[in-house]
C-alpha cells in the first residue's frame, strides 16, 4: 500500500499566486467592471451629470443600422483577413521549406514586415495608394483605372484588408516555418520513399501535422483582425469613406474618444468582450477537438 | 520684425529670471503643432516676461480632439489645466457644461480687469457669444473659407479676373480644362465650405433657432433647395473634371498645390502652406455667390478655436488668467500671430496695425479673409453655428457628402440622410443637457 503524503494546511500556494491574480484582477477585471457600470450609464462629457439607465445604451446600439452595419463588416473584414493572412503565410512557409540556396535571406525578408509598427504599415499603404501622389494609384491610371479610396468604399476596403493582411503574414508565416521544421524528417523520407510527390507529401504528412499551429493562428488572427487592425484602419481611411471602412473595435475608439459618448462607448465594448469569449470558447470546444496534437 | 524680437528677447531673459519669484503657474493645454507651437511658446514667454506675478506653461495635447478629450478626462480626474484651446465645432459641448466652464465676460467682471467687447472684430467674436452678446471664450486661431486661384494657370487660360460667382468659377474651371489641366477645382472641410459657409454667405440657416444660438431645441434644416441644388450641380459637374474631389479637412491641398487643380476652397490659414509648396504663383479671392440664392453675398464664419477658461483652480489663478487674455488680445500680439500664421486677427485695431505695417500691400490677398468675415454685420444666419454634437455632425456630412461624390446617392438623399442623422444627434444632446 502507497503511503500517503498529507499536506498541512499551507498559505504558500496562496501566495504563490497571488501576483497573479492581483495581476489580473487589477488589469483585467477591475476595468471590465467599470466597462459594464460604465455601459448603464449616460453622461454628459464632463460628467456633472450622471443617470443610470439599464440596458438603454444596449437597446440603443441594436436599433442603430450604423451598429449593425460595422457588425458584418468586421465579419467580412476579419474573415478575409484572416483567411488570406494565413493561407499567404502557409503557401510561403510549404515554398521556403524546399528552398535549399538562401534559405536565410528569404527568411528574414518575409518575417520583416512584422518588425513595422501598424501606424507605420498603415502609412506606407496610404502613400503608396494615394490618389493624387501614390505611385500604386499612377501606375493604375495609365492603365485606365482611376483608383481613389477617399471615395470607392470597395477600393478603401480592399486597401485596409491588405495592408492588415500583409502585416500579419510575417507573423504566420514565422509559425509555419517552426512547425514545418519540426516534423520528424524520416516522415517525410519514407513518404518520399515510397513515391508520394510534394504535393501529396504537403497534404497528407505536413498539413495534419501542423493543425495545432494552424488553431493557434486561426485563434490570434481573429483577435488581430478584431482589434489590432485598429491603427492601419486609423491611418489610411479613418474608418471612411462614408463608413466603408469602420469595424467594431474602429467605432468604439470614435464614440468614446472622439464623439465622448461614455455610454455608448462602453456598451460597444462589452459586447465586443462578449464576442471574444464566445469566439474563444467555440473554437476550444469544438475546433480543438479535430485538432490532432 | 519687431515683436518677434522683442519676444526672442523675453524668452531670453526669462530663462535668467525663472524662479525668483513666487509665481503663480497657469496651465494652458493647446493643440498647436509644429512651428504654430513655437509661436504659441513665445505668446507664453512674452506674458511671463510682461509681469512677475504669473507664469503661462504652454502644453501640446495633440490635435484638437484630442486636446479637448485630454482637457474633459483631466476634469472628470480633478487635474484640469486653467485655459484650454477648443476648436469651434466644440462651442456648444463646452457651453452646455456650466459647471465646467468660466465665461471670458465673467471671468474679466470678477477680476476687474477692464474688457470692451467692442474693439473685437464681430465676426470673429459673434460665434462665442451668448444670445445676450457675453462672451464665452477667447477667439485665438479664427480663419474663414476663401477661393485660392492659381495665378499661373488662370493667365495660360486667359481667365482675366477670379470668378465671382458660382457661374463664373464654372465658366472658370472650364477655361482651365480647355487649356489642358485636368480638373478645375476641389475644395476641405466640405460641411465648413459647402454647408456651413454657404448658408451665411447666402444668409440661409443651417438650423432653427438661429443655428443654435437661441436653443438647445435647435434642428437642422439645410436639406433645403439652395444647398441641394448647390450640391446635385457641382455632383455633376465631376463627369467632366470641373470638380474633383479629394478627401476631407485638407487632404485636397495637394491637388492645388501639384497644380493638378486651379482653384481650391478652404481656410484661409493654408496661406503658411502655399508659400511653402505652390511652386506658382497663387492668389486668394472671396467665395462665389449663388446668384440663384442671393443677390449679394452677407458674410462668411469662422473655423478655428478658442481658449476657454475651466473652473475648479485656485481662485488665485483666474486674475492672472484674465491678464492673459488681455495681453493676448494686445494688437502687437494679434499682428504678429496674423501675419506669420494667416490666421486672422481678432481685433480690428491689430488689423490696421497690419495695414500701417504695409502687409497688405506687400502680400496682396492676405485681408481676403477680414473682408470677407466682416463683409456685414453678421445675422442670425451669418454670427456661427452652435449645435450639440457637432464634432460627430462634420463627420456624419463628410460621410453623406462623399456618397454622393461617389454617385451612390443624389444631394436630396445625401442631405435628408445627413439631417435625419444629425437631429437624431440633437435630441440626444438636448435630452443629455437639460
Amino acid at each position: 500500500m502507497l503511503k500517503r503524503v498529507h499536506f498541512g494546511p499551507s498559505i504558500l500556494p496562496f501566495l504563490l499566486v497571488a501576483p497573479q491574480i492581483a495581476v489580473t484582477l487589477v488589469f483585467f477585471m477591475w476595468p471590465a467592471g467599470q466597462a459594464l457600470y460604465q455601459s448603464m450609464l449616460v453622461e454628459d462629457m464632463f460628467g456633472l451629470s450622471t443617470e443610470f439607465v439599464w440596458m438603454d445604451n444596449f437597446k440603443e446600439l441594436f436599433n442603430d443600422r450604423y451598429y449593425l452595419g460595422a457588425f458584418k463588416r468586421t465579419a467580412f473584414f476579419s474573415f478575409l483577413v484572416a483567411g488570406l493572412a494565413m493561407s499567404t503565410a502557409l503557401l510561403l512557409a510549404a515554398m521556403v521549406d524546399r528552398i535549399v540556396k538562401g534559405v536565410f535571406a528569404y527568411r528574414t525578408m518575409l518575417i520583416w514586415p512584422y518588425a513595422v509598427a501598424p501606424v507605420i504599415a498603415g502609412a506606407l499603404w496610404v502613400f503608396m495608394f494615394d490618389p493624387t501622389l501614390g505611385i500604386f494609384a499612377y501606375a493604375l491610371n495609365t492603365v485606365g483605372y482611376d483608383w481613389n479610396h477617399k471615395l470607392n468604399g470597395g477600393e478603401a476596403m480592399f486597401l485596409v484588408i491588405a495592408a492588415a493582411t500583409w502585416k500579419q503574414i510575417a507573423y504566420n508565416f514565422l509559425f509555419f516555418v517552426a512547425a514545418i521544421q519540426s516534423i520528424p524528417k524520416p516522415l517525410i523520407e519514407a513518404a518520399a520513399i515510397d513515391g508520394a510527390g510534394p504535393l501529396k507529401r504537403f497534404w497528407t504528412i505536413i498539413f495534419p501535422l501542423i493543425t495545432p499551429t494552424m488553431f493557434f493562428l486561426l485563434v490570434v488572427n481573429i483577435v488581430y483582425a478584431f482589434f489590432d487592425t485598429f491603427g492601419i484602419i486609423h491611418a489610411i481611411t479613418q474608418g471612411g469613406p462614408a463608413k466603408a471602412t469602420e469595424i467594431l473595435v474602429y467605432k468604439v475608439w470614435y464614440d468614446g474618444a472622439v464623439a465622448i459618448d461614455l455610454g455608448s462607448s462602453a456598451a460597444q465594448s462589452v459586447i465586443l468582450m462578449a464576442i471574444v469569449i464566445v469566439m474563444t470558447v467555440v473554437q476550444f470546444r469544438y475546433i480543438e477537438r479535430k485538432v490532432e496534437y | 520684425m519687431q515683436i518677434t524680437k522683442y519676444i526672442l528677447g523675453a524668452v531670453t531673459a526669462a530663462s535668467f529670471a525663472g524662479g525668483a519669484f513666487a509665481q503663480t503657474e497657469i496651465q494652458w493645454w493647446h493643440a498647436m503643432g509644429g512651428a504654430n507651437g513655437e509661436r504659441v511658446d513665445r505668446i507664453a514667454a512674452g506674458f511671463n516676461e510682461s509681469q512677475s506675478d504669473y507664469i503661462v506653461t504652454p502644453s501640446y495635447k495633440g490635435n484638437y480632439t484630442e486636446t479637448m478629450t485630454a482637457a474633459v478626462a483631466a476634469f472628470r480626474a480633478g487635474e484640469q489645466p486653467d485655459i484650454v484651446q477648443v476648436f469651434e465645432v466644440g462651442t456648444a459641448t463646452m457651453m452646455a457644461a456650466k459647471g465646467a466652464v468660466y465665461p471670458i465676460s465673467e471671468l474679466m467682471a470678477d477680476s476687474g480687469t477692464p474688457f470692451d467687447q467692442s474693439v473685437y472684430l464681430p465676426a470673429v467674436v459673434s460665434y462665442y457669444q451668448t444670445s445676450d452678446g457675453d462672451l464665452l471664450s477667447m477667439p485665438f486661431n479664427s480663419s474663414t473659407p476663401v477661393l485660392w486661384y492659381n495665378k499661373d494657370a488662370f493667365a495660360k487660360a486667359g481667365i482675366e479676373n477670379p470668378p465671382e460667382t458660382w457661374d463664373e468659377l464654372n465658366a472658370a474651371a472650364q477655361a482651365l480644362l480647355d487649356s489642358g489641366m485636368s480638373c478645375g477645382y476641389s475644395f476641405g472641410w466640405q460641411s465648413w465650405v459647402l454647408i456651413e459657409n454657404y448658408g451665411a454667405w447666402h444668409n440661409i440657416p443651417m438650423g432653427t433657432e438661429e443655428n443654435g444660438f437661441a436653443g438647445l431645441n435647435t434642428r437642422f434644416t439645410f436639406n433645403n433647395d439652395a444647398v441641394v441644388n448647390r450640391l446635385q450641380s457641382i455632383a455633376d459637374s465631376q463627369e467632366s473634371g470641373i470638380f474633383k474631389y479629394g478627401g476631407r479637412r485638407g487632404d485636397s491641398l495637394s491637388l492645388f498645390t501639384s497644380g493638378e487643380c486651379g482653384m481650391w476652397m478652404n481656410s484661409s490659414a493654408y496661406y503658411g502652406s502655399m508659400v511653402e509648396q505652390a511652386e506658382f504663383e497663387f492668389g486668394q479671392t472671396m467665395l462665389p455667390l449663388d446668384t440663384d440664392v442671393a443677390d449679394a453675398p452677407q458674410n462668411s464664419i469662422i473655423g478655428g478655436a478658442t481658449l476657454w477658461v475651466l473652473r475648479g483652480k485656485p481662485e488665485a489663478n483666474y486674475p492672472g488668467v484674465a491678464q492673459f487674455m488681455n495681453y493676448l488680445s494686445s494688437s502687437e500680439v494679434q499682428a504678429w500671430w496674423h501675419q506669420e500664421t494667416g490666421y486672422v486677427p481678432i481685433t480690428t485695431a491689430a488689423s490696421d496695425l497690419s495695414r500701417e505695417q504695409g502687409f497688405y500691400d506687400e502680400n496682396p490677398g492676405t485681408d481676403t479673409a477680414i473682408a470677407q468675415l466682416s463683409l456685414n454685420a453678421p445675422t442670425a444666419n451669418s454670427r456661427g453655428v452652435r449645435f450639440g454634437s457637432f464634432v460627430q455632425m462634420r463627420d456624419i456630412i463628410n460621410e453623406e457628402m462623399e456618397a454622393l461624390w461617389a454617385g451612390d446617392v443624389t444631394a436630396r438623399e445625401a442631405m435628408d440622410t445627413a439631417v435625419e442623422r444629425g437631429n437624431a444627434l440633437l435630441v440626444k444632446f438636448e435630452n443629455a443637457n437639460n
